[in-house]
Order: C-alpha cells, then structure tokens, then sequence
C-alpha cells in the first residue's frame, strides 16, 4: 500500500532581513494521491511545488499540516520514499550498475540478491550493455534512466520525480515519458512528479494537481481516466489539454497583475 | 590538406620551441662561464661554474652514490611527514560538514595557518633538536594546512543533491560520510595534496639547512661552507627537477584513480 495524504500543508520561510515580508510558500494544500497512482503536480516556476515534493522527501518539514503516507506521517528522508532529481545527481564515480545499487548496498542487501535486482532495473530502464560505464560516458536521457532505476531498485513506496526531463532535448523527453509510462505500469509504484508542461501532464498522470501561483495552493485536482497510451488526437485528450490551458492561464495573468 | 600540415608544422616547431630559450640561455651561460669569465675575472669563476661543470659533478655525486643518499633522506622525510599529514582528511572532513567543528577548530587554523613552516625552525629545533624529527615537523606543516583547507572547501561544494539522494536511498549520516562526501571532495583533496607537497618540499629543504646533517638541503648548504658552487648549484636543480617530477606524479596517480572527475568537473 502507499496512499498518500496531503493534509492542510502550509509552507512559511521567514523573511531573512527586517522589514521583508514572510514569504508564504504553501497555504492549505490538501490532496490525495492513492496507491498506484501516477500524479503530476502542475504549475508554474515558484507556486511551491518543488517544495511540496521535498517535504515529501522529508528535505524539507512543514509549518503547518502534515503529510501521511499509509497513515503516518512522513518524517526524515527514508527509503520507503526515493527522489529523480532533475540534474540527475548520479554519483559521478560510480558504474550504471553500482549507482542503480547504491540504495541496496547501504541498506546490505546480500550481493547475490543485489546484483539479480540491479540486472532487473537495468533490463526495465532499458540500459543493458551499459552496466559498466560511469555516468559521464552516457548522454543526458541515459542518465535520467539510471536515476529513475536507482529510486526504484530500494523498491520504495511512492517515487518522487522533480522535473526529470527538463534538462533533456524534444525528443529524449518524449522518449523517456513513454518509458516512464511503461515503467509505473510495470511497477505499480506510486508516483509523484512534478512538471510545468500540460503535455506531460497529460501523458503521464492519473490524477493532476493543478497549483496556483505563490502562496501555492491546490486549483484544481483532475482525475485523468483515459486509456493508455494516450493519443495526442483523441478528442478527451484535446479537451483535457484546453482545461488545463485555460486554469494556467489563469495564473499567468495573475502572475502580470 | 594546408590547415592540417599547418598546423603539424606548429606541433613540430612547439616543441621545438620549448627548449630553444633554454638551449640558448645554457649556452650564453657556458660561454660566460667556461671562457669569458676565467679571462676577464678569474677571481669570480668559483662563484658561477659553467653548465659542463655542473654535469661533472652530477656524474661524479651520483656515481658515488652521494646525491642519491641525500635525495632519498629528503624525500623519506616528505613522505613521512606526508602520512601524518594526511590527518588533515579526517579533519577536513569533519569541518566541512559539521558545523560545530568548524566553529570550535576554525580560529585556531585561522591564527595557525598564515605562520609560515620556516618561522617554526628555531621552536622546532628547541622542542625536537637537530635531525628527522624537527624536519618532518615543518614539511608536516607545510603539507597540512593546504590538505586540510582544500578538503574543508571540497566537502562543501559537494552537490547538495549528491548528498540528499543517497540520504532518501536510505544512507545514514556515516555511509554519506564514507560513500558520498569522501570520494566526491576527492578531486579537491588530490588538489590540497599537490598544492601540499609543493609546500612541503620547499619547507624541507628550508628544514635541512639548518637542521640536519643529510638531505638535499644539508648538501647546499655543506657545498656552500666549501665553496663548492657547482654541488649547489646542482643540488638546486635536483630539488627543481625532483618537485616538478612529484608533482606530476601525483597528476599521473590523480587521474588515474579519478577517472571520472575531469570530465565530472567540466
């Protein structure tokens, strides 16, 4: 099971200097993401969703509110909930393999067991024959394909994905969004990630959390029912897209205001 | 194709380009030397015998075995004051990521630090007298301070993301510790580790003047008190070419266990 529960989350960093105002990062966030499902957090630069995904993570903790995975709440970074971060943050000096078994190794699961988990990660993200490179020999969506296996091998609860493909080029982007697809169907893990790109959204998600400029809260919380894959032509998926549009819109306008 | 014999040209010139001021310079100063001086001022040829001169008494201190025996003295005692400096990593470690390290062992680094590894000779000599022991003193200063400096200032520009993706993969602080922050400070460690051997060698031969009766520096300074200028002067250039030979050691040694650094670093 991983069901989880985002309870009256607010997020204050106190003003650094007097005469600064707080600043109001989250104000009243509540959602559900429910075990299985794929959510994206959608909204612009600076509405706090990247806050909200380290709280998760346990980087960060909340000023008010909490968040519960399966009933209790999240505390410390724990395995149970891992991260894909967006510049990667492979372990430069480590092979494919022994990145996408660092989480394995800490934790001192056997090396025989070890290494039958990382060849089954490696198989999933696609990466055989590259087992023994070390990241700087791999291109841009390579490395993001290690990253995604590393979060997964720990088999964690829920995988917390922060922009994972902004870094990457059109296509690998399209490319690896396909795979991720294939790969939470696969797993059946719990996701959360984090985009400001409608299309991504649409792909990916089972549920989409709209969030509002800073203070970020929840606008809107859209569960997505289309069958997989997603054709960029179906009719729901053109109406979802102009839904989203408009509720982001929205939010750029009040961004000029 | 013109651009690429253009450019084997410049390649081939470069190279020889590179010892052609050199060739010159040690000409000019054979002939100055070796001719002019022992016919214009031949009171002044003991002060600046001529490169030929030299190389005969390289040929002669190292067919003796002399040279080799005082080379090695002086780097054995690099090389062991070099292992106790190498509590600077720990050290280092610690006040880069714990911040009350930093606080408590900051200003005593700050007051120590800028004292150079020479000014200690005269406490040093009192406190361990004259021989292994007072040397190793001040090249282990002189090692310390650059190792330990590079490692704090390589613990903190560890990616904070490098650190916080092993702690969500379940790291605890000492895995982070020895799996993460270690080998990603290590580039700015092998940097301290030159930067410390650079300054350790010159401490050395600084420490052997005054304090020891063997070593490359003893070998100057006893060539002096006999006015033996070429054994100096050779003795000068040993120091030189061994410094320069270390250091692109520790380059060759760098690379070759951080394979992946340069191209991390780029």
């Amino acid at each position: 099971m991983a069901r989880l529960v985002v309870d009256g989350v607010h997020k204050i960093y106190p003003a650094l200097q007097a005469g600064q105002d707080d600043v109001i990062a989250l104000r009243d966030v509540n959602f559900v993401v429910e075990d299985h499902e794929f959510c994206c957090l959608l909204g612009h630069s600076g509405c706090g969703k990247t806050t909200l995904l380290n709280i998760m993570a346990g980087f960060e903790e909340t000023t008010a509110g909490k968040i519960t995975l399966d009933g209790t709440p999240v505390g410390p970074p724990h395995w149970t909930r891992t991260m894909v971060f967006q510049d990667y943050a492979l372990f430069p000096w480590l092979t494919v393999e022994r990145n996408i078994g660092f989480g394995l190794e800490v934790k001192g699961v056997p090396e025989a067991e070890r290494a039958r988990i990382v060849a089954e990660h490696v198989k999933l993200v696609g990466l055989a024959g590259f087992e023994t490179r070390l990241p700087h020999q791999l291109s841009g969506g390579m490395k993001q394909r290690v990253a995604i296996a590393r979060a997964l091998a720990v088999d964690p609860q829920v995988a917390l994905l922060d922009e994972p493909f902004a870094a990457l080029d059109a296509q690998n982007r399209g490319l690896l969004q396909d795979e991720l697809v294939r790969i939470s169907l696969a797993t059946k893990k719990t996701m959360v990630l984090i985009t400001h790109s409608i299309e991504e959204a649409i792909k990916l998600s089972d549920r989409i959390i709209v969030m509002t400029k800073r203070p970020g809260t929840v606008k809107a919380n859209i569960v997505v029912d289309i069958p997989r894959p997603r054709s960029e032509d179906d009719p729901r998926v053109i109406a979802l897209k102009k839904e989203l549009r408009a509720l982001i819109a929205d939010e750029r306008e009040v961004e000029l205001a | 194709m013109p651009s690429a014999s253009a450019k084997q040209g410049r390649v081939r010139f470069g190279w020889l380009g590179r010892w052609a001021t050199m060739g010159v310079l040690l000409l000019l100063w054979e002939i100055v030397a070796g001719y002019w001086l022992p016919r214009g001022r031949p009171e002044l040829t003991t002060l600046l015998p001529p490169p030929t001169a030299i190389f005969k008494a390289a040929i002669e201190l190292i067919g003796s075995g002399e040279l080799l025996t005082h080379l090695w003295q002086s780097l054995r005692r690099e090389l062991i004051a070099f292992a106790f400096a190498l509590a600077a990593v720990p050290l280092g470690i610690a006040m880069g990521w714990w911040k009350w390290a930093h606080e408590q062992f900051d200003p005593i680094i700050e007051i120590l630090r800028p004292i150079p590894p020479i000014a200690w000779i005269p406490l040093s000599i009192l406190w361990l007298g004259i021989g292994n022991a007072q040397n190793q003193f001040i090249i282990f200063l002189g090692i310390f301070f650059p190792l330990l400096i590079n490692t704090i200032q390589g613990v903190k520009n560890v990616e904070p993301n490098l650190v916080r993706a092993a702690r969500c993969l379940g790291a605890s602080e000492w895995q982070i510790l020895k799996r993460v922050v270690l080998p990603a400070a290590l580039p700015q460690i092998f940097t301290g580790i030159r930067i410390g051997f650079g300054v350790g060698w010159m401490a050395l031969v600084a420490a052997e003047l005054v304090g020891a009766s063997s070593g490359l520096g003893f070998l100057i300074n006893d060539a002096r008190s006999l006015l033996k200028t070429d054994v100096v002067i050779l003795g000068m250039l040993t120091i030189g070419v061994v410094g320069l030979v270390l250091d692109l050691l520790i380059r060759k040694i760098a690379k070759r266990v951080l394979p992946w650094s340069l191209a991390a670093q780029k």
